[in-house]
């Protein structure tokens, strides 16, 4: 660990990190731009959201990183590592026992309280971005907060799918000003970026850095007549049994099997060591066995 | 410059900068919540939190105004040595320190439309911290808060200009609490 600065930045980066994050706070949902640097990983494996964590880290953090939902995929335990070994902190699966949450694409299924923060990765943090690829425009576009392309883009889903067919990377009105991207969480995780904890977007590619503070408005666009629907798998967990939580599809055979579990694998976990067993799952117990 | 401005720094700066930092943090993101920022002692008139502060989030990069009584000789050679922080005019400063009165609140940068995060961050020296007179609502409130803000017109003012503005941070000893432009104030 002496090989290294805590949590790995030098200090003047981190400064600078840090005056983004406080602007961030100040304009929710604004991007701030920051100068991203070279991590010892590539672009792409959530170098933003390893950059907002290491300026935010303290010694006494309890880390949790979640991809997808999950605390032991590649990414997620690999970005864990690197925190344990340049800050020395205590890293933990358990959502509830975590004080900073980095996550890739999910909000955990637990309600999280005002003492956790939570970091995301961000691929494309510009909304718009799709719509109109000049950075130039699309900061026009937000400065006089002129959203018609958004609601046009929307309006076409419908007239194409008959309902808005967009699943995730749903976008936002904060405050009822910035149109943010959530990142791409699936839409069923939109009416959770209402919370008690303090929320940070960090996009290491693009070099943009954004946040919610706790409680701030959040609303997922829609129209009157098409209205924004949270919606998930209808299923249950096949391991757990949960049918409030948002649901991983996988294909298990070559006959083309399907089978619907939880996407975050922590509160799976503990439904099923509370006693808690779907279709397809077994008591905990046999597990251990 | 004397020794008095080699002390009174951070002993171990990335420990003690993370922690100063996460009290600003939730400061700023609980509009009207007192937190405990200590860690650094800057020359008097300067309170514990307010030079925390300036060493956490200061360095050549950032331009320093000091506003009034603020702007002694011994506060000016403590930030140079600890920070790096030039000195600079009210208008083009990203951190201004001043007790309520002597900040030159109509002369600072409160940011473009493109890019309303280029405004400045505002350090008042205040006589006291207490959860009330003032009350406050808007995104990191759950209801509402209060705070004893030295005037209410001229917040409700700067939060008409949202996404424009300025952002203040309050400090009395080692206690701050924060108002970002983002707070409507009654």
């Amino acid at each position: 660990m002496t090989d290294y600065n805590f949590a790995y930045l030098d200090e003047q980066t981190k400064r600078m990190i840090r005056r983004a994050i406080l602007k961030g706070l100040a304009i929710p949902g604004y991007q701030v731009p920051f100068a991203s640097r070279e991590m010892p990983m590539p672009y792409g494996w959530g170098t933003g959201g390893v950059q907002v964590s290491a300026a935010v880290m303290t010694a006494d953090d309890v880390f949790k990183v979640i991809d997808q939902g999950a605390d032991d995929t590649t990414n997620a335990v690999s970005i864990r590592r690197f925190f344990e070994r340049t800050a020395g902190v205590e890293t933990t699966e358990a959502t509830g026992d975590a004080t900073v949450i980095q996550t890739r694409h999910r909000i955990p299924e637990e309600p999280l309280n005002d003492d956790q923060i939570l970091v995301y990765q961000v691929p494309i943090p510009e909304p718009l971005r799709f719509l109109e690829p000049s950075e130039v425009e699309t900061r026009k576009m937000h400065a006089l907060e002129d959203y018609g392309l958004m609601h046009v883009k929307l309006y076409e889903d419908i007239s194409a799918h008959g309902a808005i067919s967009t699943a995730y990377a749903y976008p936002v009105e904060v405050e009822g000003r910035y149109v943010m991207d959530p990142s791409p969480i699936p839409k069923f995780d939109n009416p959770k970026l209402t919370m008690s904890a303090i929320q940070l977007f960090g996009a290491g590619r693009e070099q943009r850095i954004y946040a919610l503070p706790p409680y701030t408005r959040v609303v997922s666009l829609d129209f009157e007549d098409y209205p924004f629907e949270a919606s998930k798998a209808e299923h249950a967990c096949a391991l757990c049994g949960a049918t409030d939580s948002y649901l991983d599809e996988l294909i298990v055979d070559d006959a083309g099997t399907r089978m619907f579990m939880c996407s975050d694998t922590d509160y799976c976990q503990s439904r099923r060591a509370a006693g808690h067993v779907g279709a397809q799952g077994t008591p905990v117990k046999e597990d251990a066995a | 410059m004397d020794h008095a401005s080699l002390s009174g720094g951070f002993a171990d700066p990335p420990q003690q900068s993370a922690v100063a930092f996460r009290g600003i943090m939730q400061a700023m993101a609980r509009p009207g919540t007192i937190c405990d920022v200590s860690g650094a002692v800057a020359p008097a008139p300067l309170s514990v939190a307010a030079g925390t502060a300036l060493l956490t989030l200061c360095d050549p990069d950032t331009g320093v105004h000091l506003a009034g009584v603020c702007d002694t000789r011994e506060v000016r050679d403590w930030i140079t040595f600890q920070t790096g922080a030039p000195f600079v005019a009210a208008e083009v400063a990203d951190f201004v320190v001043g007790r309520w009165d002597d900040i030159p609140l109509s002369a600072l940068k409160i940011g473009t439309p493109e890019y309303p995060d280029r405004s400045a961050t505002v350090v008042v020296e205040m006589p006291d911290l207490r959860a009330e007179c003032a009350t406050l609502t808007g995104p990191g409130i759950k209801e509402r808060a209060a705070l004893n803000l030295p005037n209410v017109a001229a917040f409700q003012r700067n939060a008409a200009l949202f996404p424009l503005g300025l952002d203040f941070i309050f400090t009395y000893g080692a206690q701050m609490a924060a108002l970002p432009r983002s707070t409507k104030v009654v």
